[in-house]
């Protein structure tokens, strides 16, 4: 057998996983889609005493919208599901378009939100696209519970802001602000491989049609996800341009980000794809933005 | 600690004292001796071992065996009615030489039950997408394709007007 032994709980409910979780805390393995972790598990990178399975517990895959128009989703609500929900891609549309990269179709049917954001792994797609979509993470132990925004959620390397006690159950996803468009963009050596490069952004007009505001976080591009800063200062007020994309795009990828090389890509090479996919994502977004504002000419500032 | 598992296999129900720490592909190699499921790479890279829970891909490598009771699973073996007559997505394998060793191709067949019938006429680059997610070194993919696209031509003729 690969893995090394643990105690396995399988808790009915969430109080009873809570209660577990409190009990062992840092001993404990929290186990949700298990993509990740049954691998780590049997490489025995992971050897811990116990095994909390939530795949018994109900209540934690809701999906549905709340009263401003966001989302509000279950930390146990399976990739798949985020893929092909309408509701994800009426609300959430970064997200519906972004799910297909998120490995292959075997891996999202058991796959959570939950799990993945937990997880942390700096070259996955769904924690970045939390950190740019804005989301909040619900934390929860037996003690109480706590809002923690995707921003100061991820810490580091396979890190989060997650206490051992703790486990993310819910993921609040805020609407999207008018005039605003999406487009998320990597490069894998093979579709559904951990991207070389990704970037996730969502750029938001005035009723000019001046850059309001841009958001974009790259994956693969550090040890957590990475927000462009500067870079994303340099929009605001600005007329969307190739020109300025690209300025913009060559400023991130030069000074914001900070990829490992590898095998397969050096980090000169990912710094130039991140430019690239950059530079696509503001135009498509701008596209995208400029159509919502004609479809709603009316909407709010 | 050993935990009981009950679960139905390809229509027949199955139950077992497991430790928790098995995985599902040894569960039903080892404890069950159904060994079409193929075990590659076991951490979830070459889709060898994928198999229907409750008629959903997943690969059975990255699940404990624990986590199928209760559940219901079709494996390889469950896809032919007759042990001498291959279902028509394995004929149409065999008949567009779809494999070579055939070492990866009942992760490839598991695969392709759920996609087939959410996409009953795919195109190439569909079918591409949806076999991302499972290694052959054999056959270059391209007789593969041609298999899929086979099958589904063969199905919608059999369902046609």
């Amino acid at each position: 057998m690969k893995p090394a032994a643990f105690d396995y709980l399988a808790p009915q409910s969430l109080d009873e996983a809570l209660a577990a979780l409190g009990r062992n805390g840092s001993e404990a393995k929290v186990l949700a889609g298990g993509q990740s972790l049954i691998p780590l598990l049997s490489f025995r990178l992971a050897k811990p005493a116990v095994l909390i399975d939530l795949n018994r517990v109900p209540g934690l895959d809701f999906l549905s919208e709340r009263a401003d128009g966001g989302l509000s989703v279950g930390a146990l609500v399976r990739q798949r599901r985020l893929e092909k929900d309408p509701l994800v891609a009426r609300r959430a549309p970064l997200l519906a378009e972004a799910m297909p990269w998120v490995a292959h179709p075997q891996i999202r049917n058991r796959g959570t939100l939950g799990g993945s954001l937990a997880h942390a792994d700096p070259a996955a797609e769904l924690p970045a696209l939390a950190v740019v979509l804005g989301a909040r993470l619900r934390l929860r132990s037996a003690a109480g519970e706590r809002w923690v925004t995707a921003a100061d959620f991820f810490v580091g390397l396979l890190t989060t802001a997650l206490e051992p006690e703790e486990m993310v159950v819910e993921v609040e996803i805020p609407p999207l602000p008018a005039r605003t468009g999406w487009a998320f963009l990597e490069v894998a050596r093979r579709h559904g491989d951990y991207a070389q490069a990704g970037v996730a952004a969502l750029l938001t007009l005035d009723s000019e049609g001046r850059c309001r505001e841009a958001r974009w976080a790259y994956l693969s591009a550090g040890d957590a996800p990475v927000a462009a800063r500067e870079a994303a200062a340099m929009l605001g007020g600005e007329f969307p341009s190739e020109r300025l994309f690209d300025q913009a795009a060559g400023l991130a990828a030069e000074r914001e980000i900070d990829p490992a090389g590898d095998i397969h890509a050096s980090a000169e090479f990912k710094r130039h794809l991140a430019r690239v996919l950059t530079r696509r994502a503001l135009t498509t977004a701008a596209a995208r933005a400029r159509a919502a504002a004609e479809a709603s000419p009316g909407g709010p500032r | 600690m050993r935990f009981k598992v009950e679960v139905e296999v390809n229509g027949r129900r199955y139950q077992r004292e497991v430790e928790p720490r098995l995985l599902l592909s040894d569960f039903l190699r080892h404890d069950l001796g159904l060994t079409g499921t193929h075990v590659g790479c076991e951490h979830g890279v070459c889709g060898a071992c994928t198999v229907l829970l409750d008629g959903e891909a997943v690969r059975s490598c990255l699940l404990l065996a624990v986590q199928a009771h209760g559940r219901s699973l079709t494996t390889v073996e469950g896809l032919a009615s007759d042990p001498e007559q291959l279902a028509p997505l394995q004929q149409a394998f065999r008949e567009a030489h779809g494999l070579q060793c055939g070492f990866c191709t009942p992760g490839i067949l598991m695969t392709l039950v759920p996609f087939l019938a959410e996409n009953p006429d795919p195109t190439e680059d569909e079918i591409r997408l949806a076999l991302s997610g499972n290694l052959c070194r054999c056959t270059g993919y391209q007789h593969i394709v041609d298999a899929v696209l086979l099958a589904a031509r063969k199905a919608r003729e059999l369902s046609g007007p």
